[in-house]
């Protein structure tokens, strides 16, 4: 008995096209706000320093962004980013002071060597202790910022401490895009590659789609939650390292309350936190969103204590949204069946 | 005991004899024997319970061995993991089976074997077609590019089935796979199955459905009780002898079952039905009596149940109690007309493990005790004492924390805080699971005791010696309908089980 070649149905293609539309709904949204922004003040988009600040100000976010996403495609969450973040940026800053004439591309690697260590130290207590990330990762988001304090007293990193090459980093352009972004797009070029085109990156989907499962079939469970850990460690110390050259100035709160940009990014970008669901993509293009609306609200006028509320409804509409969708999807997915056979 | 001598010379494709396997003080398999030869459908039968389900996941690499020999093509094995166990080539269809709703049909597939080019790049198309040749082969038409979610129980087996197939798989092993399918569903897997077996490969197929094992399978093992019992080709038994071997064992003088007036009606649900769970069911319970629920797991009694009790909807049918209609979904109004459900997981649903034997055995009648919106310590324990006494709980003080006392103390606490609302109708759900032997007794005298005072009681149970020892009527359920009811006097092991497993209902 054979079957007849299988035809895409209508339904299954229409929904095939869901997941990319969420990214470009949430690219849509950020486009609008740049446009209301512009049409209030040209010098939003249209100016050297307009343009230089939309490129500018959410690339180090975004990268913390990528991390944040891949932890909670798995059913996990990381709490800690900021806290690895400033750890970093410290770090980052010692190096230069200490040892005078490091080479800069020597403080990366060992900044991200860093950053992956912590975060390798959040999987390990989540993977092997069987508690779940969120409170693993709130305590580590206390312990590494307390090490911060311990390490940095009052003392703080200036501008002045730091080379002149490496601060370049911070604020340099290539054709008139800042460095920085384009360190960003790379990093999410690459992510976004392994995460939707290697065995590693959709392990970390069918882990969080269903933990069990994950186990029936025998995926190295262990082995994954620790790379996605240790993934978004590594990301945040990058972060770290890139803090340091854009800001110059690194006292022991830096990165502080990151974490929650971060988690708010990936969930206004589609990425679902109950795992499974969403990309790199939408948690970047969500950090961008996030800080754009930031600085647009007070050149539309907005009073400053809403600002915090849109953010926040912003959020509570996209988990509505992805709540509303995904139901939707899943009858016309039933209903896309019937029609096959 | 039966065996093909002609069949002893190759190595079976996979062997396993007096496999053992306990969990703490409980012995789920006590000598689990079984040898599965290559093109060849076995069926594994027997009661619920008898360690069918353990010996599969002994297999599946997901359970260790206690003792007990293991041999894959006469080579000993031992499997720590489910990956060990599907790289040696065995794979295991479950009931329920367990995808990855958010990924697409081919990457559930090929999860974690995907082909993959330079870069470790995955190789879609060479995915996808292979999953498309897959569904050709067993004649199937799913879209291998739609998510998992969404699709039924049936498809979710042949996607299993698939993958199993593109493993290459050796042994298949199916657990109870037709449970929830359709009649043409199950023409379709057994399609499949046959063309597999024609490859050569060894099946077992786990099933309660008599008519299905005879129509597939050409050998079968019987289990009882965490035990081989006989292994047969298929040709030379019958039905009744099957039965006779699940069962085959004497109901023992266990249950003191005392003789009770009967009265009124009680308890009367008529036409009760919830759409793809249960189908136009009708029962009494008369004062004194107890009513026994008989059937397989899930025949949908305890669904049953819990409707009754008003903790899951259904769409049509009447609950009344004392003659007065109850509500749907409103437990809290059946509490208050005097119904009782003691539950099937007492650790999960029956107790708060954290908190006190006094504070759960007050838990329902908190409203009652409470002065003025408050309840002390004292009060508490006043209500329990009452109870803890007369169910003979033991343990040193009301204060001990629930989650640390033996399955049967637990048991009573539940019953416990059920009675201390006086219901006049108690539905208890499995009353003696995992309880030891003393208890199961002490258990039983009470239930005796309570419907001696004229209590009705409706009591789930899928351990056959329980129910024929303490019900007055025996009704028997069967995917979601009540396919028989039978007398105390009349009920025998063998026609509850058929009536359990068969769709025309009891031959008595």
């Amino acid at each position: 008995m054979t079957a007849p070649a299988i035809e895409r149905s209508a339904a299954t293609k229409r929904l095939r096209s869901v997941g990319a539309a969420r990214e470009f709904g949430i690219l849509l949204a950020l486009v609008l706000v740049v446009l209301a922004a512009t049409i209030a003040n040209p010098n939003f988009l249209f100016s050297a320093d307009g343009w230089r600040d939309l490129l500018l100000t959410p690339a180090i976010l975004v990268l913390v962004a990528i991390g944040q996403a891949i932890v909670i495609i798995t059913r996990n969450v990381d709490l800690s980013v900021g806290s690895i973040l400033g750890l970093s940026a410290y770090l980052t800053g010692r190096l230069f002071v200490d040892l005078q004439g490091i080479p800069i591309i020597v403080v990366f690697v060992i900044a991200v060597g860093f950053g992956a260590l912590l975060g390798l130290v959040n999987g390990a207590l989540v993977a092997f202790a069987k508690v779940p990330a969120m409170v693993i990762t709130l305590g580590t988001l206390y312990a590494y910022r307390g090490i911060n304090v311990l390490w940095t007293g009052s003392d703080r990193i200036n501008a002045s401490d730091l080379p002149k090459s490496f601060l370049a980093l911070g604020t340099g352009q290539i054709l008139y895009i800042p460095i920085l972004t384009i360190i960003a797009l790379v990093v999410l070029i690459a992510a976004a590659w392994f995460m939707k085109n290697t065995r590693g990156g959709r392990e970390f989907y069918a882990i969080g789609s269903d933990p069990a499962a994950a186990e029936l079939y025998g995926l190295r469970v262990t082995r994954r939650l620790l790379i996605a850990f240790a993934l978004s460690g590594a990301l945040s110390g990058l972060a770290g390292v890139l803090y340091a050259a854009r800001y110059g100035t690194i006292s022991s709160q830096a990165g502080a309350g990151w974490e929650l940009d971060a988690v708010g990014a990936a969930v206004i970008g589609g990425v679902a936190i109950t795992g499974g669901v969403g990309s790199v993509w939408g948690a970047a293009i969500g950090a961008v969103l996030l800080l754009t609306i930031n600085r647009a609200l007070p050149i539309l006028g907005i009073p400053d204590f809403w600002q915090r509320a849109v953010v926040g409804a912003l959020i509570i509409g996209a988990i509505v949204l992805d709540r509303v969708l995904a139901v939707r999807a899943k009858r016309r997915l039933i209903e896309a069946r019937e029609e096959d056979r | 005991m039966q065996t093909d001598p002609a069949q002893t010379l190759a190595p079976p494709m996979l062997e396993l004899s007096k496999v053992v396997k306990s969990f703490g003080p409980v012995v789920a398999l006590r000598s689990g024997s079984l040898r599965l030869e290559q093109g060849s459908i076995h069926a594994l039968v027997g009661e619920n319970g008898a360690g069918k389900s353990t010996l599969v996941k002994i297999v599946a690499g997901l359970y260790r061995r206690d003792g007990g020999d293991l041999r894959l093509r006469g080579e000993e094995v031992d499997f720590t993991s489910t990956a060990q166990s599907k790289a040696a080539g065995i794979a295991v269809i479950y009931q329920e089976p367990t995808l990855f709703p958010d990924l697409t049909v081919t990457e559930n597939i090929f999860m974690g074997r995907q082909p993959t080019g330079r870069f470790g790049r995955i190789d879609r198309k060479a995915m996808r077609h292979e999953a498309e040749a897959l569904f050709q082969r067993l004649g199937v038409r799913i879209d291998p590019e739609r998510p998992a979610e969404g699709l039924s129980i049936a498809d979710q087996q042949v996607i299993e089935i698939a993958k199993a197939v593109s493993l290459d798989a050796r042994v298949l092993i199916m657990d109870e796979p037709t449970a929830a399918l359709s009649g043409v569903e199950v023409d379709r897997l057994f399609a499949v199955a046959r063309s597999l077996r024609d490859e050569g490969r060894a099946l077992l197929f786990i099933s309660h459905r008599f008519d299905e094992i005879f129509a597939l399978c050409d050998t079968v093992t019987v289990m009882r009780d965490g035990a081989y019992v006989a292994t047969t080709p298929i040709a030379d038994t019958t039905v009744d002898e099957l039965v006779r071997q699940m069962v085959g064992r004497d109901v023992t003088e266990l249950f003191p079952k005392t003789e009770a007036e009967i009265g009124e009606p009680l308890l009367e649900v008529e036409g009760l039905t919830r759409t793809g769970v249960f189908h136009d069911i009708s029962f009494s319970v008369r004062a004194g009596e107890i009513v026994g629920l008989a059937g397989l797991v899930g025949a949908g009694r305890s669904e049953v149940a819990r409707a009754v009790f008003g903790v899951d909807p259904y769409e049509s049918g009447t609950v009344r109690l004392n003659g007065r209609t109850l509500p749907r979904r409103r437990p809290d109004t059946a509490i208050r007309a005097g119904l009782a459900l003691v539950p099937e997981d007492r650790r999960k649903q029956g107790l708060v493990l954290e908190s006190s034997v006094a504070q759960n055995i007050a838990l329902v009648i908190r409203n009652e005790l409470a002065k003025a919106g408050l309840i002390t310590t004292g009060m508490e324990n006043r209500a329990a004492k009452v109870w803890a006494s007369r169910l003979e709980v033991k343990t040193n003080a009301l204060s001990t924390v629930a989650g640390t006392l033996s399955g049967g103390n637990q048991q009573k606490v539940v019953l416990g805080k059920w009675l201390a609302t006086e219901p006049t109708v108690l539905i208890i759900d499995e009353p003696t699971r995992g309880i030891d032997v003393g208890t199961k007794a002490e258990v039983h005298r009470l239930l005796s005791e309570l419907a001696g005072r004229g209590m009705g009681i409706l009591m789930i149970s899928s351990e056959l010696p329980e129910v024929l020892g303490m019900a007055d009527r025996v009704l028997v359920m069967r995917e979601g309908r009540i396919t028989a009811e039978i007398d105390r006097s009349d009920a025998t092991s063998e026609n509850v089980m058929f009536a359990a497993t068969h769709a025309d209902g009891a031959h008595a």
